[in-house]
């Protein structure tokens, strides 16, 4: 069902070698401890460590014990201590917590920090200031880029999202600009560069810079156009419910490093299975940019087809019984695996999404990104987070969903994503968003309604002017879509896509400045050195950079895009988000 | 840059400094030169022929116009972090002699390179080293200098300049944040004049005490801070709340009361949000404490009493709810909340079919009235409503829908032959 493409639509680069050349690194550093070693890893790096090197990797190179890091004191007692973490200074004033209270207990060990993929000056300070910066020898990871699948690769840093849109802090803007340099020496030069977006733009001049010192060999390139977007040019696209399917697998069950764990509802069995969900699994590869209403038909017809290909074994005779066994059995019998799965899987998200009202939610929220019906939409989602309309909406959604997320709130603002409503005007849903997650329980109805309120006026606008909004005049075929709207069940598309489409259309921003004014400009496009090969190819291969995350369904989009326009999308990402992470990051109800 | 005079050089040759030429034209032994000469004349020289000798710094420029460096600190810096690079090679030498302005400074930095800050002593310098760091964007060069400059000004001055530098004074205020720096952190926002965030950052601290009595009166310190007029509600709120669940959740620990022992509790009521708390009054202590001080509008009450009740079947306490008294003095239903979603919550707890038509019956708009009745099957609704609204095309199509023989049957029948009804249809 997956839709082919143009015939002549260029093959992707090999990604599998970033995964071999993080090994490879991490290996060597590893060996620079010699001897028996505890290794304790962050938790945020062990989903990503299990893609590079497995346990048995990690013993073969006389890793002892495993320890996942907690802010706890260590039962470990090798001599040797090696910690695999993120440069964050609470990690670092734990490990030297550990080192001070050995020295004080008279116990001596080496250790070694390895920061990825970089360490900051700032965690080098507390190893000082504790008094251990000459007792640890410390190191750097660069693991940069995490291939997730054949045209999506991560950066694995959710963090960046928060750090650099909330706090304000840059501290990831050259790890960005070296993710860029790694992919340019690998799979470059790169003929164009456009982008929008203040991080964008630092991005951009940090790769710029770290090219201009280093040197690049001629080679012939795999990626020829490069396309930078933050991710506060458009907040409203993640925050729209999914509806393809591995939109709706992540917000479900939640997709780590390009893995799920479906639970027993799903298997409908006493255990819980994990598995990779990319194009390896052919089934999930047929459905995973679908919208969710064909996914079931789709899923029936597989079965169908799977139960003639076993019936086909009825009229055979012993001969034709061999081989079917030795060629065509394990292949049908996976076939069978992975589809009861995605059936299981397909079965609970129905069953959510039911008792979610979701089909109230969509509704609702397509009626919020079209603007109209909006005192609907208002009284709709007030039953269901039981407020009324008050002057200043904060109050409400606090006071259903406690009181913690005052401070949510204060984000929320300090972001641009909540402000002050004049008197009479309507909703701030963002709220709702936070209620949904706060309290999933109880206000399981939530609706995922939401506006982008700093810039609600230029949504507005930015939507008439880039066409957002498909004419609701003819019935909109979700299994043959027409453009990127499917994604949204034909009522939005989703701004960022739009803009890299037109960016790539118009070979620049000319023409698009009203838009660019509307999104705070930061806009950018550089054509570097032209290039002496006549070969087309990378020229249609194009490297999408999220700055600050991107979901599933703009994946989605842009494979459609692509598929439309004969160009091939790599998706480049700090971290896979979606609604509920996004809103998360802001959430500021713990310590 | 001055020339070395002759005879120096041949001071120098015979000394133990013979690792150099002097021949060379480098720039940088020609600086290298005037160093050594200056050294030299500090080292002959006492303190009290200042004036005869020609002060002169790293760069080669006379100190007096600059106020840096002091002698005995030229001297030690000197030996401490060059006496041993004379002794390299050139090519080694190149890293340590070269210009160490600010800008240099941070390029070494962003690239990870050695470098040294504690050189910038004049405020002017430190500032000149911030905005470059500033201009080149990268957040951990910025934090690194942030930090030598917290170390070595005063925070009364650190302040005052970060007020004039946004991008330097976020990354400031992160850092602090991160090394849980809070007293700091609260003298500069009260500094900066933010004191509705100094307030809120305070405050956020009680997120840190596990012990419930220790946050109430955490809370209750709160409560003097500086918040904005709405914040500083919800802070009294939220310990009003704390207070009450600390009480609540001290009597119903032992699960006494027979309502406990029915439907046991899932979970301790301390730090639940207001609606929680609200309906879990509503549930287990109804008509007892009294939850109206809280901020609470009628439409939260009245849904989470609704649900409460609802689920204990107490049908008479659900009527209770809604009646009013109008200014005659009759009993009359009225809802902040649509009676559809009455009927909805109503139905959802299985109450009884003629405790939903009752509430049916009271909603306005007879195509959503029409649309529930169906939905839930309340047929008596479906043909009233149909005979209200004049329809008999739709009461015809609707008798298909009932059993035969039954008497919602014979009362469309009886309908259907009415002749005073003047249909529409």
């Amino acid at each position: 069902m997956a839709h082919t493409g143009r015939r002549d639509a260029p093959e992707l680069p090999d990604f599998s070698l970033l995964k071999r050349l993080a090994r490879d690194q991490l290996i060597y550093l590893l060996e620079q401890l010699p001897g028996k070693k505890d290794l304790f890893i962050d938790a945020d790096l062990m989903s990503l460590l299990d893609r590079i090197a497995n346990v048995t990797t990690l013993k073969q190179h006389e890793v002892d014990k495993l320890y996942k890091v907690e802010l706890k004191p260590i039962v470990s007692t090798s001599d040797q201590l090696c910690f695999l973490i993120r440069p964050r200074i609470q990690t670092v004033k734990w490990i030297a917590d550990i080192v001070n209270s050995d020295k004080a207990s008279g116990r001596f060990r080496r250790y070694k920090i390895i920061f990825t993929p970089q360490k900051f000056y700032a965690c080098e300070t507390v190893l000082e200031e504790q008094g251990v910066y000459g007792d640890v020898t410390t190191d750097e990871w660069a693991f940069y880029l995490l291939p997730l699948d054949d045209d999506i690769i991560s950066l694995e840093l959710p963090e960046f999202f928060r750090d650099n849109f909330l706090e304000g802090d840059q501290r990831w803007v050259t790890t960005a600009g070296s993710a860029l340099r790694l992919v340019y020496s690998l799979y470059g030069p790169f003929s164009k560069v456009y982008g929008i977006g203040r991080c964008a733009k630092m991005v951009y001049e940090s790769w710029r810079d770290q090219v201009e010192d280093g040197e690049q060999k001629a080679r012939q390139p795999e990626i020829g156009n490069v396309f930078l977007i933050d991710r506060d040019v458009d907040f409203v696209t993640p925050l729209c419910s999914q509806v393809v399917y591995e939109g709706l697998v992540d917000d479900i069950f939640r997709i780590k490093c390009g893995s799920v764990e479906f639970g027993p509802e799903v298997t409908s069995s006493d255990k819980s299975l994990k598995v990779m969900v990319n194009s390896q699994d052919k089934v999930f590869n047929e459905i995973r940019n679908e919208h969710f209403s064909n996914v079931f038909g789709f899923l029936s017809q597989k079965a169908r087809n799977l139960q003639t290909a076993y019936d086909k074994r009825r009229g055979m005779d012993i001969q034709q019984m061999k081989t079917f066994v030795s060629e065509e059995l394990k292949g049908l019998k996976q076939e069978h695996r992975l589809l009861s799965l995605h059936i299981g899987a397909s079965e609970c998200i129905m069953k959510k999404k039911t008792k979610q009202d979701f089909q109230e939610l969509l509704k609702t929220e397509h009626s919020l990104l079209e603007g109209f019906e909006v005192r609907e939409c208002i009284s709709f989602i007030e039953e269901h987070i039981n407020r009324q309309v008050r002057q200043h909406k904060q109050s409400k959604t606090i006071v259903s969903y406690g009181i913690e997320h005052l401070l949510t709130f204060a984000n929320l603002k300090q972001i641009g994503l909540l402000v002050e409503q004049q008197p009479g005007e309507t909703l701030t849903v963002m709220e709702s968003k936070v209620g949904k997650l706060v309290n999933d329980k109880t206000a399981g109805k939530l609706t995922d309604a939401f506006s982008s309120l700093a810039k609600k006026s230029n949504f507005r606008a930015l939507s008439k002017r880039l066409v957002l909004i498909p004419k609701s005049g003819e019935e909109y075929d979700l299994r043959v879509p027409r453009d990127m709207a499917y994604i949204f069940s034909g009522a939005y598309i989703p701004l960022s896509c739009k803009l890299i489409e037109q960016v790539l259309e118009r070979d620049g921003w000319t023409g698009l400045e009203e838009v660019t004014r509307m999104l705070n400009g930061h806009e950018f496009a550089v054509t570097g050195p032209p290039q002496d090969h006549c070969r087309t190819d990378p020229q249609r291969i194009i490297l999408v950079m999220f700055l600050g995350g991107c979901t599933y369904s703009e994946i989605s989009a842009l494979r459609f895009l692509g598929r439309e326009k004969g160009y091939k999308f790599i998706v480049l990402t700090t971290a896979i988000t979606n609604s509920a992470r996004l809103l998360e990051a802001l959430l500021d109800n713990h310590a | 840059m001055t020339r070395p005079k002759p005879e120096d050089d041949e001071y120098w040759n015979s000394s133990k400094f013979s690792a150099f030429t002097f021949d060379d034209e480098d720039d940088e032994f020609t600086k290298m030169k005037e160093s050594k000469r200056a050294v030299n004349s500090m080292l002959v020289d006492d303190d009290d022929d200042d004036d005869d000798v020609e002060k002169v710094s790293w760069s080669g420029e006379p100190i007096g116009s600059k106020p840096n460096f002091t002698h005995s600190f030229l001297l030690l810096q000197y030996t401490l972090a060059y006496a041993p690079e004379l002794r390299k090679p050139k090519s080694e030498c190149k890293d340590y002699m070269s210009d160490w302005s600010p800008e240099e400074t941070v390029r070494r930095m962003r690239k990870g390179k050695v470098f040294s800050l504690e050189r910038f002593r004049s405020l002017q310098e430190k500032l000149l080293l911030l905005d470059e760091a500033v201009s080149e964007n990268d957040g951990n060069v910025i934090t690194a200098v942030l930090i030598y400059l917290k170390k070595s000004l005063s925070k009364e001055i650190l302040f005052r300049e970060l007020m004039l530098r946004e991008i330097a004074l976020r990354h400031y205020v992160h850092y602090l944040k991160e090394m849980g720096e809070q007293k700091l952190l609260v003298e500069l926002m009260k500094a900066l004049g933010r004191t509705d965030d100094m307030a809120l950052m305070q405050y956020k601290e009680h997120l840190n005490i596990k012990d419930e009595g220790q946050r109430r009166d955490f809370l209750k310190n709160c409560l003097s801070l500086p918040f904005s007029q709405d914040d500083a509600i919800h802070v009294q709120d939220h310990y009003t709340l704390l207070e009450r669940q600390i009480i609540i959740e001290a009597n119903d620990k032992r699960g006494d009361a027979e309502i406990f022992k029915k439907f046991p509790r899932k979970a301790s009521i301390l730090n639940m949000p207001i609606i929680t708390t609200l309906y879990y009054s509503c549930f287990y202590h109804y008509g007892e404490s009294d939850v109206s001080t809280l901020t609470i509008s009628e439409k939260q009450y009245i849904l989470t009493a609704l649900g409460a009740r609802a689920k204990l079947k107490s049908w008479f306490d659900v009527d209770s709810l809604f009646n009013t008294k109008n200014w005659l003095g009759y009993t009359k239903k009225r809802s902040p909340i649509g009676f559809h979603r009455v009927v909805d919550i109503l139905q959802k707890n299985n109450a009884p079919v003629q405790v939903l038509q009752e509430y049916m019956n009271l909603i306005d708009d007879p195509e959503l009235k029409l649309s529930l009745a169906q939905k839930y099957k309340c047929h008596d609704i479906v043909i009233d409503t149909y005979r209200d609204l004049k329809d008999r095309q739709q009461l015809i199509v609707y008798r298909g829908k009932v059993e035969r023989g039954s008497k919602e049957d014979k009362k469309i029948e009886e309908l259907l032959c009415n002749m005073q009804i003047r249909w529409k249809n």
